[in-house]
């Protein structure tokens, strides 16, 4: 090794993770990974679910031990036993979910499990508490965040800022951000970026993990992908194609991300109405895609589930393939309306039932006679569908908690192929899973209007909806836009659509 | 680190899966199984005599038909408080018609009072929003009072009919010949458990249990459900009720206070869950024979019946401790 090189490791890297090795029972999930982070450096990590990032991350927090390698922060050897230790050590994680203590103030949160006392009773130093705090947030630059507010009060986007305020009020030497941006809006996602690079340039060392490769591109500075548990490459940013990290990260080229053969659209099957919430009018037809764009609270997944009978219409109509009747969720199922809820863990899935249970619950009806469901049925159904959609599980009656994101997806959207239904409502169908999970998401919905369905996508991701979509709308304000042809629209006039700066 | 190992985890896990199948209600049985021995052991082997066992079964009746209705509840994310005071209504409702009436139409009244109630309990869940543990708490004594002034607040004396011999032996020697109230149990039993593993109805439980808002989203008719579930837990304290009656020959107002409680822990020590999504009726029946044998057992050994509480309650936390370790 060249002596310079080895002064350099020593002397600049805040973290170095060399030979990680970490296995359960028979499955490998690491192997012999390395990890280096500068001070003042953001670091990104990806790679696809079940690549190992987690695992990772937990022998970095001290939730788990390797089998095998070292780590160093500052140079020195670390080997936190749990995940206080790492925390004491200068290790703070802000996870993709604000993890404040609700009822507790912005200053109390920031300042908890290190609360500065006075005098020999210990008594809580109220004064201090609010310096500290107020000191935190204005090295953030936020001092619009009141130090005494409720962490529940503050928007997302804030519990995170507070978050990072408490990891940096506590001194840590290693920032690490999981999926940070999931619960954001847009502006929030540019101000957090704004302030990853104050934070480099006040010399922080920041690891940053995320599914986003244009995120990847604009914050970081260098990045290590893992694949399989294994080290597949690293480089800097600036160097790279986002083509080329993704390659990385599936192993493949990805020209086939968004596949589209030729769409022929058909008869119109769901019609709405000046329909409120939204003032939404849009009419969908057989073998299309519409998208509906917009920054998040906008009101788009409202006004989905208004559609699909969730919420109650305040007025307008709501037409379905020239069918009517009720607007209960049972009845839209009925007239060949199905819904793909962005919260898959609260309602897009009963977590604590099977697989086989999850897939067939909208419609048990064909799996046996007058009310009866015969589990024989229900297996081969459930196989069925594992099988085409290539769900990762042990087998139809594993809890679907269990499974990982990817694959819990694809079982709640194998629940509106098993309902065979001819509108497919997408609110974030490719929100938190692998970017292989994505492409298959894609592709099925490809082959979905091929066979004269109709998706409605919702998503806040927009290269997704330019690749997906024939026609997207964009909702701002809570008003729904009119759609046009994908053809008319690129990022940048999306972006100044949803967020309501109109052109010319 | 439960993520870290959610998402890497997943070769191992078939076996495991296996593993915790097994041990879904093998639990409760081996628990059963182990109490059966030790006081097999403790008493003698007359603990194991026909006879005996009977009575283990007829002591745990009346607490298993109301766990048959409770199950149900208990997996669709619910609870029902009301019920001791519902068995009460029903022996009073029974006393009172056999006072005019033939014993099928006592029955059948005291049945449609207890559906009544269910019923009550059902709307006030899914019409008022408001939890049903707090729901039923105030049906339980809503109905407790029902029932005391109905009965004018005394015993209500009834013609004897075939009824007072629903948990009555035939003495014919043969162990076979146990009482009718034993096979009707029997047969409850077994509709409800093909019901809940079977039907559209009982999946339906399950998934309003596990996550209602899925359960929505995927058109299954929430409120419809909860007052059917209800009604017919309802129906099922009236008959436990209608038991009671039996043993008892009158009516009577204040009977059963605080059965609902052995009732919840009968389904709890089977595997249900408070939170809903999870029950059996093979675990509930033998939670309920947990606790009548230690019932049974201690007061054949002369224990007092402070130690038969305190092992039931350990037996209750235990359970639940072990159900927590497993998953």
């Amino acid at each position: 090794m060249h002596a310079t090189q080895a002064r350099e490791a020593r002397e600049g890297a805040r973290l170095e993770m060399r030979g990680i090795r970490k296995s359960f029972g028979a499955t490998v999930a690491l192997d012999d990974v390395h990890l280096e982070v500068r001070a003042g450096e953001v670091c990104a990590l990806v790679g696809q679910n079940g690549a190992g990032k987690s695992t990772l991350m937990a022998i970095l927090a001290g939730a788990l031990t390797p089998d095998a390698g070292t780590m160093r922060l500052d140079g020195r050897p670390f080997a936190p036993d749990d995940p206080l230790a790492a925390r004491e050590a200068g290790v703070a994680m802000i996870h993709q979910e604000p993890s404040l203590a609700p009822h507790l103030t912005v200053m109390e949160n920031i300042v908890l499990g290190v609360e500065p006392t006075r005098g020999p009773l210990a008594i809580v130093d109220r004064a201090r508490m609010r310096q500290i705090a107020e000191a935190a947030l204005a090295d953030l630059g936020h001092t619009d965040i009141a130090a005494d507010t409720p962490a529940a009060d503050l928007s997302p986007a804030a519990q995170q800022l507070v978050e990072i305020a408490r990891a940096l009020a506590s001194g840590c030497r290693i920032l690490v951000l999981d999926e940070p941006t999931s619960s954001l809006a847009h502006d929030d996602v540019r101000r957090l970026f704004e302030l990853i690079g104050r934070l480099k340039q006040q010399g922080n060392a920041i690891v940053y993990i995320s599914h986003f490769i244009e995120e990847v591109k604009q914050v970081s500075d260098r990045f290590v992908v893992l694949r399989d548990g294994r080290h597949a490459g690293s480089g800097t940013t600036a160097d790279a194609r986002s083509e080329d990290i993704v390659s990385l990260m599936v192993g493949r080229g990805v020209d086939v991300l968004y596949p589209r053969q030729p769409r022929a659209p058909g008869e119109v099957v769901l019609q709405l109405d000046e329909v409120m919430p939204g003032a939404a009018t849009l009419a969908v037809r057989r073998g299309e895609v519409v998208g509906i764009a917009g920054l998040l609270g906008a009101g788009r997944t409202r006004l989905l589930r208004t559609v699909f009978g969730l919420e109650p219409v305040k007025s307008g109509r709501i037409v379905v393939a020239a069918q009517s009747g009720g607007a209960h969720p049972r009845d839209r199922w009925r007239q060949g309306l199905g819904m793909l809820s962005e919260d898959r863990a609260g309602e897009g899935l009963a977590r604590g039932l099977s697989v086989a249970d999850n897939l067939t619950l909208s419609r048990l009806e064909p799996l046996g006679p007058r009310g009866i469901v015969l589990p024989s049925r229900q297996r081969a159904t459930a196989t069925k569908w594992i099988e085409r959609l290539s769900i990762r599980c042990a087998d139809e009656r594993q809890p679907v908690a269990e499974l990982s994101g990817g694959s819990q997806q694809k079982v709640a959207v194998g629940r509106l192929l098993h309902h065979d239904v001819d509108v497919l409502i997408l609110d974030e169908p490719t929100k938190g899973i692998d970017v292989g999970s994505k492409a298959e998401i894609y592709r099925l919905i490809d082959d979905l209007v091929g066979r004269q369905k109709a998706v409605i996508l919702v998503s806040s991701y927009f290269p997704e909806l330019l690749g997906v979509c024939d026609r997207i709308a964009v909702m701002a304000r809570g008003r729904l836009g009119p759609a046009r042809g994908v053809e008319e629209w690129n990022e940048h006039s999306l972006l100044m659509e949803a967020s309501g700066v109109r052109a010319s | 680190m439960e993520r870290a190992l959610a998402v890497d985890g997943s070769v191992g896990r078939p076996r495991v899966v296996a593993r915790r199948r097994l041990a879904e209600e093998t639990g409760v049985l081996l628990g059963l199984a182990l109490v059966l021995a030790l006081f097999g052991a403790l008493v003698g082997p007359q603990f194991f005599r026909a006879a005996n066992l009977e009575l283990v079964a007829r002591q745990t009746v009346i607490v298993c038909v109301a766990a048959l209705g409770m199950t149900m509840v208990i997996v669709a994310g619910g609870i029902d408080l009301s019920v001791g005071s519902v068995v009460a209504l029903s022996t009073v409702a029974t006393a009172l018609t056999l006072q005019s009436h033939g014993p099928a139409l006592a029955a059948a009244g005291a049945i449609a009072a207890g559906a009544v109630c269910g019923a009550v309990n059902g709307l006030l869940v899914t019409q008022l929003r408001v939890v049903p543990f707090i729901v039923t708490l105030g049906t339980m004594l809503l109905v407790r009072g029902a029932a005391k002034g109905l009965a004018d607040e005394r015993r209500i004396e009834a013609p004897v009919t075939w009824l007072n011999s629903l948990l009555r032996t035939a003495r014919d020697g043969s162990g076979l010949w146990l009482p009718t109230g034993i096979w009707i149990t029997v047969v409850l039993a077994l509709i409800v458990a093909l019901t809940l593993r079977y039907t559209r109805f009982g999946r339906h439980l399950f998934a309003i249990g596990s996550s209602e808002r899925t359960a929505r989203l995927c058109g299954v008719r929430i409120n419809r459900t909860k007052v059917a579930v209800y009604t017919i837990a309802g129906m099922l304290a009236a008959l436990a009720g209608i038991m009671e009656f039996s043993k008892l020959s009158v009516g009577d107002p204040t009977v059963s206070i605080g059965l609902e409680l052995d009732v919840i822990a009968a389904v709890i020590i089977g595997g249900g869950s408070l939170s809903g999504g999870k029950g059996s009726v093979v675990g509930t029946l033998a939670g309920a024979a947990i606790m009548a044998v230690i019932q049974i057992g201690c007061s054949q050994l002369g224990l007092p019946n402070w130690v038969q509480q305190i092992v039931t309650g350990s037996i209750i936390v235990g359970a639940v401790a072990l159900d927590r370790i497993r998953s």
